[in-house]
């Protein structure tokens, strides 16, 4: 009976996101990295798929990937289930592990400055290369090892970021402050994401349409590692500055888009990324329902 | 023995769903009313703001699409209220100040689950306010439905 409930549950799944439930626009940032202080809308669950093809002196080009479950479980509380993976060229495909995140909203009301509070637990392989943070002194050269290798290394992090984000004038500007320890007693490393991003359009047009400007949002981001607990600074670690555009289809869809370039020796040279993601309003409640709630 | 002892039984079931039910009533009508003082919460240089889209012939038009978007999974189609959030339509929202209205778009109710919505710029968070305007006052929905079930 459970599985038959399972199995429904993901083929209802599949057809909320093919036939969709109405359109739902969403209004997404273009962030790939940098986190803003807005949160998921309560039972609302967001299923999003993301790349980054990276280039690697010294060794194979590769392709990462990780899909993404954001679900709004209050107004101030939104978790989140990744699962990563990647390709090497002239290499293998590998799976490289999972991540839940949970962000919390500690103050009821908007201010100039909207701190968020970022929990997350990684159980990774070593070959994860989705770059999604860069902390400590992760440099390129990491990235070279062949995947059967890497594998065989194992890590379980805590990550914890503060989240800093204002909206002035239709511009966000967010700051994260990163905080990453490996639980097999590694010191503690760090790390930030800087974000700027704004609407091509500010006002919403009166009809429906795609290719409107209020749909665009064009943003630039930053970030890079700031060393560890015992060195920490700039010395050894790697940046990346990224613009980045996100078009929020009136469908409920949004594709985002964003050449990473490495701002130094140890950065990669080229990261470029892009993503697609779908907003399913009321899985929650559809879930509850389901599940023999009342609705 | 047994017929009365069954009819007792259906007496105290029957008292215990109605005591529930007020009491859920009552419960939602309180989670309704802490929600509509939210618009009394807004400071009053918020207040006083003038929506500065009142004459914007467009303005109404895209605040309904937007409201479709962003409002209607939880205040229902016709922002006549839902199980997840109240009408819009009640008096209490209708004779708000659109400044009040505005406010509590922006900063939400977040701990009565209503998110923050200055994720949308501020022109379209007017626009939403002039739609929410241009739609009057309505009976809730629970009201219709309880004026309707009497005879």
């Amino acid at each position: 009976m459970r599985l038959l409930r399972c199995a429904s549950l993901l083929v209802l799944g599949v057809l909320f996101l093919v036939l969709g439930p109405g359109p739902t626009a969403a209004q997404e940032s273009p962030y790939f990295v940098t986190y803003d202080h807005y949160l998921e809308e309560p039972g609302n669950l967001e299923v999003a798929y993301f790349s980054t093809f990276g280039t690697q002196r010294g060794g194979n080009n590769f392709h990462s990937y990780w899909a993404e479950f954001e679900y709004g479980a209050t107004a101030w509380w939104t978790t989140e289930f990744y699962l990563d993976g990647q390709t090497t060229f002239h290499d293998s495909t590998v799976f490289s592990g999972f991540k839940w995140e949970n962000r919390f909203r500690p103050l009821q009301r908007e201010h100039w400055i909207n701190p968020i509070l970022y929990v997350e637990y990684e159980d990774l392989n070593g070959t994860d290369k989705t770059l999604k943070e860069i902390v400590g002194h992760d440099v390129e050269a990491d990235s070279l090892d062949a995947n059967a290798e890497a594998r065989r290394e194992h890590e379980r992090e805590i990550e914890l970021k503060l989240i800093l984000s204002s909206t002035l004038k239709g511009w966000n500007l967010s700051e994260n402050i990163i905080a990453a320890k490996n639980l097999a007693n590694e010191p503690w490393e760090f790390g930030y994401a800087l974000g700027a991003s704004r609407p091509l359009g500010l006002k919403a047009a009166a009809k429906r349409c795609s290719l409107c400007r209020q749909n665009f949002v064009a943003g630039l981001e930053m970030y890079g590692g700031l060393g560890d607990r015992y060195s920490f600074g700039l010395k050894d670690t790697s940046h990346y500055l990224a613009p980045a555009l996100a078009w929020n289809l009136p469908s409920g869809w949004t594709l985002r888009l964003s050449p990473g370039f490495g701002l130094n020796d140890h950065s990669h040279r080229l990261l470029l990324r892009w993503g697609v993601s779908r907003e399913i309003s009321g899985f929650g409640g559809m879930v509850r329902r389901m599940f023999g709630a009342k609705s | 023995m047994k017929p009365v002892f069954c009819s007792l039984l259906l007496l105290c079931a029957s008292f215990l769903a109605v005591t529930a039910a007020l009491a859920n009533e009552q419960k939602n009508a309180k989670w309704r009313a802490d929600v509509y003082a939210e618009l009394g919460k807004a400071p009053e240089k918020a207040r006083n703001r003038l929506n500065p889209l009142e004459n914007d012939p467009d303005a109404a038009a895209a605040g309904r699409l937007l409201f479709e978007d962003h409002c209607a999974e939880c205040h229902g189609e016709q922002a006549e209220g839902g199980k997840k959030a109240p009408s819009l339509r009640a008096p209490e929202v209708q004779n708000a100040e659109p400044g009040a209205i505005f406010w509590v778009l922006s900063n939400g109710v977040v701990r009565k689950g209503m998110p923050v919505w200055s994720r949308l710029p501020e022109p379209q968070r007017w626009q939403l306010v002039r739609y929410l305007k241009s739609l009057g006052i309505a009976e809730p929905a629970s009201s219709a439905r309880e004026a309707a079930a009497k005879p």
